[in-house]
């Protein structure tokens, strides 16, 4: 039976993953990439979500804020997974046996989710978090629940670094 | 006289606290990289909207004053957090070129900045959204996207030149 630890061993064996643990500029390289696209998927996330609890623009309905941000988020996303990608197979035991990198990725599926959810109601219809009270108060949760979940990966993706020792 | 200073720095109750007890640094740490997340991003949303490359149903004028109070404060939380890591071990992190380099282009970013609020943006409430912005905008945003670029390049470069601990 393959287990992780024996698939990271594998993998950080492989030409690609020794290839990009000697070059040294590599990681840096990459993990600066990486963290210009949190910056922009969370400051995007972040507009969306503050106009969702009322906090900025409030002269622009949701749905015009959505639009001009929603498309930065799934743009950026695939170059961030790209970039994580090359970080794991760089360096492949510190990262998926890492309970931080673990949480990570849970937290990641979760912001995803909420942006997602945020984003059909949208396109259906354009008003549908300003429709009722009750609505608006589902889309503040919704919001505050995805700056938690935004805060949450910048915390764990710094913690990889700190839980490395204890995953070995 | 600069190094008696981070000398003192370094001596002080709260550095040497933190550079002995480590458990504190890589959650001012984490706080750091959030807020610079925050600094970096929404900076480049208004740098991207000045070089006309995004939101451009939306005027330069209102789109900095909704956005550059987060910021502002995020900036604020960067430099308290940032100064805090930087005590810890300031002299050696006074002498680390990254590092110097970071506080360089920090300082080029803020002085960007100050030339466009004070010259060039001086006219912003009267932008028309629909016509391009102007050639001295747009270089502001561009500059200022590069510099940010590399001041986060910097800032990940001091963690693989020096050792905290």
């Amino acid at each position: 039976m393959t287990s992780l630890h024996e698939f990271c061993e594998w993998l950080g064996a492989t030409d690609v993953s020794v290839g990009i643990q000697t070059v040294n500029w590599i990681i840096p390289t990459v993990q600066t990439v990486h963290i210009l696209c949190i910056a922009l998927v969370i400051s995007s996330a972040a507009m969306i979500n503050l106009r969702l609890v009322g906090a900025v623009a409030r002269d622009e309905p949701s749905a015009a804020i959505a639009q001009r941000y929603l498309p930065w988020i799934w743009y950026i996303l695939p170059i961030m997974l790209i970039t994580g990608t090359i970080l794991v197979v760089g360096e492949p035991a510190r990262s998926l046996e890492n309970p931080a990198f673990q949480l990570k990725m849970l937290l990641l599926i979760g912001a995803i989710s909420t942006m997602l959810i945020v984003q059909r109601q949208l396109r259906r219809d354009p008003l549908f978090w300003e429709r009722s009270g009750r609505r608006r108060l589902a889309a503040s949760g919704l919001a505050w629940m995805s700056i938690m979940l935004w805060v949450g990966i910048v915390f764990a993706g710094r913690w990889i670094a700190y839980l490395q020792t204890a995953a070995g | 006289m600069l190094t008696e200073f981070f000398q003192w720095l370094q001596d002080s109750q709260i550095a040497t606290t933190i550079r002995e007890d480590g458990s504190y640094f890589p959650w001012i740490e984490s706080v750091h990289v959030l807020a610079l997340t925050m600094v970096v991003g929404t900076i480049a949303i208004i740098d991207l909207r000045l070089l006309d490359l995004a939101s451009r149903h939306r005027s330069v004028h209102r789109m900095v004053i909704e956005i550059l109070p987060y910021s502002w404060t995020a900036f604020a939380v960067a430099l308290v957090t940032g100064g805090t890591l930087f005590a810890s071990n300031a002299v050696k992190y006074s002498e680390n070129w990254p590092f110097r380099a970071k506080m360089l282009l920090l300082l080029l970013a803020g002085l960007n900045m100050a030339l466009f609020h004070l010259v060039t943006g001086r006219g912003i409430k009267n932008w028309d959204p629909a016509v391009r912005s102007p050639i001295g905008a747009r270089l502001a945003g561009g500059i200022s996207l590069g510099l940010w670029v590399g001041v986060v390049a910097c800032g990940r470069w001091i963690g693989f030149t020096m050792n905290p601990f």
